[in-house]
């Protein structure tokens, strides 16, 4: 890959809040890792690296407190790295920030359309912002409405958009001065099924007309869905990285069977490692089910549930493809879900 | 960058424009209520007010006063208010702190948009001065002191404004009032002179911490004849000086809101 195709980089990417903010699962610094930092705080990016593409959707699949928003915090110039290096368009965001923003269009996490303007004036000021004229701005402000179907709404005032309506207009605002990649945080988090469906297409047309994205999620249907490469993020730190089939792939032609037990399902996953003789079978007790990965499911299966049955009454099986949550449990023993 | 600082500023004036009643109210009614009560309606009773003085002094040495406080509560209104807001319970400012310009532009054109408030709220005090009193108000207006000591005084206010707004937690707005509003303009040299405080000495030295007496003592200087004023090199320093670290204050108070 030469450099020239590459949008964003991050090297070793690290940081560590020192005042104790929100209380969310987040791991005590230097925890696993001898040369850690040693005074107090908390890690939520943990040396991270991290490549995009020109005109590829990448992904960063977590769950809650991952460092996703603090990782789209760095890149977006809002949150200082404490150690590490992160180019956007080749352009260094500590040393360079105003220069970074110029070509970065933003979706935070949390609605942060102007309350003081309308619909409209929302995406024209935007373009002034960046350097339109009048004309320029009024007419991309337009064309956007129209194509992200709010143009019924262009006088409106933001807070009467539903969720839905109020998402598409952040990302139209932040593609309306044609950034060299546009970075959704969570741009689909709350909002009802068909908004997601929606989103996703419009996210798919920005891509088709070579929009750069850089994504997060936590749902792992949208990063198969939408990404055409991602990294799974947990406690900060890259557990994986590839295209989500390759990412499948690494769990072989193994499939997931999944047990739910009344019972204790901590043992009973491991009398099923006892019986799972196949070097590369997996065994996970999580929530009250067990998940095996296994070849050949099919044959294992009665073993399976008579040994898992030893630990408690099984109240249901099923027998999966594996999915990127499969992947994740694998690689963490947590699944995704809060 | 003079775009978007441009840009930004024509987004203020929107916004201002979209609720012109509640500027004007903002902006007239104090001026009004003020020059209504102390110059209109305390004469008319016979209400004795301004010690020595006479009753029409008193009315002119309160116009200056109401200048600098106009300037200034436009500071506070038109910034720290919004700020703490906008900091606090919405996160609207990121698509500002997001335009591509460094973030001390950001917070300098939040100074002043408050600064131009605060010159429209004090033009408006003198056709108020000049209909409202009962007795009237003598104005000698020293030009070149009055130009340059209304723009300075007014970012002074606008960066007043923004130290306060980054500096308060939004569940205490009403911590502006008690501890900063009321003491800044109570002990602002708003109706008397600063001399006139003579008889209660450490008074008058702890004042001088208030910008607001600084403001109505030039403003004195720059519209009255007659009525002592404090000597106009302290009141540009002091102007100034309280300006810059202000502005140091708020630009410390806004990165550390906008940035983690
Ligand atoms: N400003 C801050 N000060 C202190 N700690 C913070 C701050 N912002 C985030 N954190 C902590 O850093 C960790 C990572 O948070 P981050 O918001 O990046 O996670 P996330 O992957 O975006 O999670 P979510 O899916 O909930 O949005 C969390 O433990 C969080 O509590
Ligand atoms: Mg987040």
């Amino acid at each position: 890959m030469t450099p020239a195709e590459e949008v964003v980089r991050a090297e070793q990417l690290t940081k560590v809040f020192r005042t104790p903010g929100p209380r969310r699962a987040g791991r005590p610094p230097g925890a696993g890792r001898p040369d850690g930092p040693s005074s107090d705080g908390l890690v939520a990016v943990d040396h991270l690296d991290l490549q995009v593409r020109r005109g590829e959707i990448f992904g960063l699949l977590g769950p809650n407190g991952a460092g996703k928003s603090t990782t789209i915090g760095i890149l977006t110039t809002r949150v200082l790295p404490t150690s590490g290096r992160a180019l956007v368009a080749g352009v260094d965001v500590v040393r360079s920030p105003a220069r970074v923003k110029r070509h970065i269009g933003v979706v935070s996490q949390t609605n942060t359309l102007d309350r003081s303007l309308s619909v409209s004036d929302n995406l024209y000021y935007h373009g002034r912002y960046f350097g339109l004229g009048r004309r320029e701005a009024a007419r991309r402000a337009e064309e956007l409405l129209e194509r992200f179907r709010l143009a019924d709404r262009a006088n409106a005032p933001v807070l009467s958009l539903s969720g839905g309506m109020a998402q598409r207009l952040m990302v139209a605002r932040a593609v309306l001065h044609e950034p060299e990649v546009l970075f959704l945080d969570e741009p689909t988090a709350g909002l009802d099924p068909q908004s997601r469906l929606a989103l996703w297409d419009l996210v798919r047309d920005l891509h088709a007309r070579g929009q750069t994205v850089l994504l997060t999620t936590h749902y792992m249907e949208e990063a198969d869905q939408l990404c055409e490469r991602l990294a799974i993020i947990d406690h900060g730190r890259i557990l994986a990285q590839d295209t989500p089939a390759a990412l499948k792939r690494t769990l072989g032609d193994r499939s997931e069977i999944r047990l739910a037990l009344a019972g204790d399902a901590q043992q009973a996953a491991s009398l099923v490692k006892g019986v799972l003789a196949s070097g590369d079978a997996e065994v996970v007790a999580l929530d009250g089910t067990v998940r095996c990965f296994v070849r050949d499911a099919g044959s294992v299966l009665p073993t399976v549930v008579a040994e898992a049955s030893r630990a408690g009454t099984v109240t249901n099986v099923t027998v999966e493809e594996p999915t990127l949550e499969s992947v994740f449990i694998r690689l963490t023993g947590r699944d995704l879900r809060e | 960058m003079t775009r978007t600082f441009l840009a930004l500023l024509a987004r203020d004036l929107r916004v201002l424009r979209s609720t012109f009643p509640v500027f004007v109210i903002r902006v007239v009614m104090q001026p009004l209520l003020l020059v209504f009560v102390f110059t209109y309606v305390f004469p008319k009773i016979g209400q004795a007010i301004g010690g020595s003085g006479s009753t029409t002094s008193f009315s002119t040495v309160l116009i200056a006063g109401v200048v600098a406080l106009s300037i200034i509560f436009q500071g506070i209104q038109g910034v720290a208010l919004n700020l703490v807001q906008e900091f606090g319970y919405t996160k609207e400012i990121e698509d500002r702190v997001l335009a591509p310009l460094p973030i001390w532009a950001v917070a300098a054109e939040k100074v002043v948009a408050a600064a131009l408030q605060g010159l429209v709220a004090a033009a408006v005090v003198f056709p108020v001065a000049a209909f409202v009193p009962a007795t009237p108000v003598h104005l000698s207006v020293d030009w070149p002191v009055l130009v340059t000591l209304a723009p300075l005084a007014a970012l002074c206010a606008g960066a007043l404004g923004l130290a306060i707004g980054t500096l308060i937690p939004p569940q205490q707005v009403a911590l502006i009032f008690a501890i900063i509003v009321l003491p800044l303009t109570f002990l602002g040299a708003i109706y008397y002179p600063w001399q006139a405080l003579h008889p209660i000495a450490w008074l008058q030295y702890l004042v001088l911490v208030n910008p607001l007496v600084y403001m109505s003592e030039g403003f004195r200087a720059a519209l009255t004849a007659g009525v002592p004023h404090m000597a106009l090199l302290w009141v540009y320093l002091a102007v100034v000086g309280f300006g810059a670290l202000l502005w140091a204050i708020g630009l410390w108070g806004f990165r550390r809101r906008v940035l983690s």
